[in-house]
């Protein structure tokens, strides 16, 4: 059993920061990793990345949009509270080096696993430009902590409620058409948003990281279903990823296995609140 | 007649016994007791000799004091006065002489044999004699769920044997001196003695007695390929079918569980010593029971929410019911294995970092990786490995969902790719999941399949459909990425590969299409990486599986041991036991210095 030592809202009712105590994780866990968690005996392995940790209280961060039944349930938990099975950490570490100039892109609560790259990232004396977008001004995430890992931010909503108005994909134009130093994109969202800025950073040639998040079971490389297609060969995304070349990924292939149990998580959401 | 009087002849059975010259009763009867009556000589001196007439009761009266190991000169016939002594035989046991009588247990008259040594319990037929009763009785069927009703639900398929049926079967077993199916058995139980606790109504003892060597009974009667293994030794099996040992074995140890007669064994002195066993697979429960015992204290790590391994995630409900794996369990907590849920060794703690804190570090951690073909359209939705699909059903209950929120994959037309045990399972839980039909795709010919036969033959009673000799060679999918489809090749089989089983070669332009819309791809396990990524230096043999002693399953790190799937590739639940009881016994003798039990 794993506490939740705090929580908040962070979009009224629809993203929740859970901060959990799991020390031995917290130790170990580095920058791209992420946990599987299972709320309780019924309950589903689900994938959260981690945004944060804390090593010294031994605590680690996720951040997570309520979209389903298991979400759901996590939201209705409280501070104090428990979660019944975290295991990690799992997935291979971000490659992280000093590059010079990095663009992150970060959107919805992609932020999340973001924040923890961009942290790593940072440490290691990189050049960050920032640019973060949601759907509007409440889903926005961590605004304030990109700030002040990034030497430049920009944010997007797609309303206009916050920031400019548009996708991640306008201030990244800009950006690759002013400047010539930008070595890597790191770029981590909804597979949407990672398609359109894989798309748009191979046209100007420069090296683009994704971190992808398939359905997945064990997490350790046992049941396969986290496959994805990468530079045309099946990669498991638990065991080879979740950091990849976004170039190289079959995005498409992607998005319609993500959406292979959409009824399946309806069922299970009206089920829990028959 | 043999065959329906026979069973009457067990332990306690009544025998009525004659003197063989003069047919007259020795049978008699003082004060409401029953005895067998002789005459007897002792060193010179006449006596009389009361015997139980209950077969395997040895209780004994004299008429002047014997001590035990010495032997009458002499018995009797207390009627006609003639020897008994047998000039044909002489004990089993100790070479003594025994005297001949005649029982009538059977619906003709036998001659019995009875040792004249004062305390040694052998009496019996002629081994020539037994063979001749004991061929006859069949083996005993194991009463099973019917295929009609077991199609829909999930509960075990054989309900185990009933008391009067081990009895029977037991009393098939010839007890030989040399046995053959304890040379079968990879972790040696002695059966012959078991299945001697059985005829003497003591169920209890013979579960113990499989518990000194196999610390899994009601697992390994349930999935042990006994065919191959101590069943395939048995001399019975040259002339007839073999003793069903591991139905029996399956009998005994449901007895003990459920008469809640199961005690943890007296557990050694603490030792100073730690173990940490990494999976808690069959292996790595009987390396942490059998190290436990001895008195070192275990941690065992498993990388999923429930330990048990395969025994949890990959083999059904209706083969082995998981309240089943869970008792076990706790007979391991019991013995103050400490179990660590949740751990993935390579990431949290390193095995350079268990080595700091562990005298000697057991990998256990099984296969992993499930084999894919690498064909077209193999990442089409609906399409799974084994271990995915097993997984869900077995270890997520996707079976119950809603009530478990673990999806549960669904289709018409599922297609189970592979001829193994897994195949089975798989295509036997898509059976009872779906409406549609469930069809096995093999590329050898039915010889060729690598499924235990009892699993083949359940897979048929309950409708499963067979193609054989084909080959898929791409999937084709909808517009909304789903399988609808698969195009297959004929085989035919060609000369025989390095496995001995002939090669199946494709033959030319016989492709056809099959309608699927759940693929189930069976064919394997590659070794998992994630101990090697942090732990390169781990010498691995060309399929990339941990190189280990085969005398002590240590691997090219000092006090670091292996065994099972991630030595072998995929096996069985026993073999992987085996490799653990080698590993355990080489792990005791390296940390102190002696040889285990």
């Amino acid at each position: 059993m794993f506490e939740i030592v705090r929580k908040d809202e962070m979009a009224k009712g629809s993203i929740i920061r859970f901060d959990i105590s799991a020390p031995a994780i917290a130790r170990k866990i580095k920058a791209g990793q992420f946990v599987i968690l299972r709320i309780n005996e019924t309950g589903e392995r689900i994938p959260l990345t981690v945004a944060d940790v804390d090593p010294f209280s031994g605590s680690i961060t996720i951040i997570f949009q309520v979209v389903g039944k298991t979400t759901a349930l996590m939201r209705s938990l409280k501070e104090g509270g428990f979660i019944r099975d975290v295991v990690g950490p799992l997935g291979r570490p971000a490659h992280v080096d000093k590059l010079g100039t990095v663009i992150v892109v970060g959107g919805g609560t992609g932020i999340a696993i973001l924040h923890h790259i961009t942290k790593a990232l940072n440490q290691v004396g990189n050049n960050i430009l920032g640019i973060i977008g949601a759907r509007t001004k409440e889903l926005l995430i961590l605004e304030h902590e990109m700030e002040s890992l990034c030497d430049e931010l920009v944010v997007t909503t797609d309303d206009g409620t916050y920031g400019m108005q548009g996708f991640v994909t306008d201030p990244l134009k800009k950006y690759l058409d002013e400047r010539d130093d930008v070595k890597l994109v790191y770029a981590i969202g909804p597979i949407v948003m990672m398609k359109n800025v894989c798309n748009l950073t191979k046209k100007y040639d420069i090296p683009t990281m994704v971190s992808l998040n398939p359905v997945m079971i064990d997490g350790t490389g046992m049941c396969g279903g986290c496959r994805v297609t990468v530079d045309g060969k099946t990669q498991f995304c638990c065991a080879d990823g979740p950091d990849f070349d976004g170039h190289k990924v079959d995005f498409n292939e992607l998005e319609k296995r993500n959406s292979m149990y959409l009824k399946e998580e309806k069922d299970a959401l009206l089920y829990s609140i028959r | 007649m043999l065959d329906y009087d026979v069973k009457y002849l067990k332990y306690k059975t009544y025998l009525n016994t004659y003197c063989p010259h003069c047919n007259n009763s020795l049978n008699v009867k003082i004060k409401d007791n029953d005895f067998i009556l002789f005459n007897g000589v002792f060193k010179g001196q006449d006596m009389t000799l009361k015997l139980s007439p209950y077969l395997d009761v040895f209780e004994v009266e004299t008429s002047i004091p014997i001590e035990p190991g010495e032997v009458l000169d002499d018995l009797l016939c207390p009627q006609c006065k003639k020897s008994l002594l047998s000039k044909e035989i002489s004990c089993g046991e100790c070479n003594s002489p025994v005297a001949k009588i005649i029982i009538s247990a059977y619906s003709k008259l036998i001659p019995f044999f009875i040792c004249l040594k004062y305390g040694c319990e052998w009496h019996g037929l002629t081994k020539a004699d037994e063979r001749k009763i004991k061929l006859k009785i069949p083996r005993q069927e194991m009463p099973e769920q019917d295929q009609k009703l077991r199609i829909h639900n999930f509960q075990e398929v054989p309900y185990g044997l009933t008391t009067e049926l081990a009895q029977l079967e037991a009393g098939r077993c010839l007890q030989c001196a040399t046995p053959k199916c304890v040379e079968g058995c990879p972790v040696g139980v002695d059966i012959p003695a078991f299945i001697k606790f059985i005829r003497q109504d003591d169920f209890d003892g013979a579960a113990k007695k499989i518990k000194e060597t196999n610390i899994l009974p009601s697992v390994c009667g349930r999935v042990c390929p006994q065919e191959d293994q101590c069943e395939s030794k048995c001399v019975l099996g040259i002339r007839d079918e073999p003793v069903a040992i591991g139905n029996l074995e399956r009998f005994v140890a449901d007895f003990e569980r459920k008469m809640d007669l199961v005690k943890p064994p007296m557990v050694a002195a603490r030792r100073n010593k730690k173990i940490a066993v990494v999976g808690s697979g069959p292996g790595g429960i009987t390396v942490a029971g059998d190290l436990a015992q001895l008195g070192y204290s275990v941690t065992m790590y498993e990388a999923l929410h429930e330990p048990g391994g395969v025994l949890v995630y990959g083999i059904p409900e209706f083969r082995l019911p998981k309240s089943i794996v869970g008792f076990e369990i706790d007979y391991l907590r019991k013995l103050g294995v400490k179990i660590e849920l949740n751990h993935v060794i390579g990431t949290i703690y390193t095995l350079d970092e268990l080595l700091e804190n562990f005298d000697a570090v057991y990998l256990g951690v099984g296969a992993g990786l499930p084999k894919f073909m690498g064909i077209e359209g193999e990442n089409l939705c609906n399409i799974f490995s084994a271990n995915e699909y097993l997984t869900r059903i077995n270890l997520m209950k996707a079976y119950r969902f809603p009530e478990y929120d673990t999806p549960l994959p669904k289709g018409n037309h599922v297609v189970v790719i592979g001829g193994g045990n897994v195949a089975m399972d798989c295509a036997r839980c898509a059976l009872r999941t779906i409406t549609g039909e469930v069809t096995i795709v093999y590329r050898r010919s039915r010889k060729e399949l690598p499924a235990r036969a009892a699993e083949i033959h359940h897979a048929e009673e309950e409708g499963i459909k067979f193609k054989l000799l084909t080959n898929p060679v791409r999937f084709i999918g909808n517009d909304l990425n789903w399988v609808k489809g698969m195009e297959c090749i004929k085989m035919e089989l060609g000369e025989p590969d390095e496995s001995g089983r002939r090669r199946p070669e494709p033959v030319k332009d016989s492709n056809f299409l099959i309608d699927t819309d759940l693929v189930i791809v069976a064919l394997g396990t590659d070794p998992n990486p994630i101990i090697f990524n942090t732990t390169p230096d781990l010498k691995r043999n060309r399929w990339g599986y941990i190189d280990v002693n085969p005398e002590t399953m240590e691997t090219s790190l000092p006090n670091v041991y292996a065994g099972g799937d991630i030595v072998t590739g995929s096996a069985t639940v026993i073999l992987a036991m085996g490799a653990g009881r080698i590993a355990a016994k080489a792990i005791h003798k390296k940390l102190s210095g002696k040889t285990g039990k």
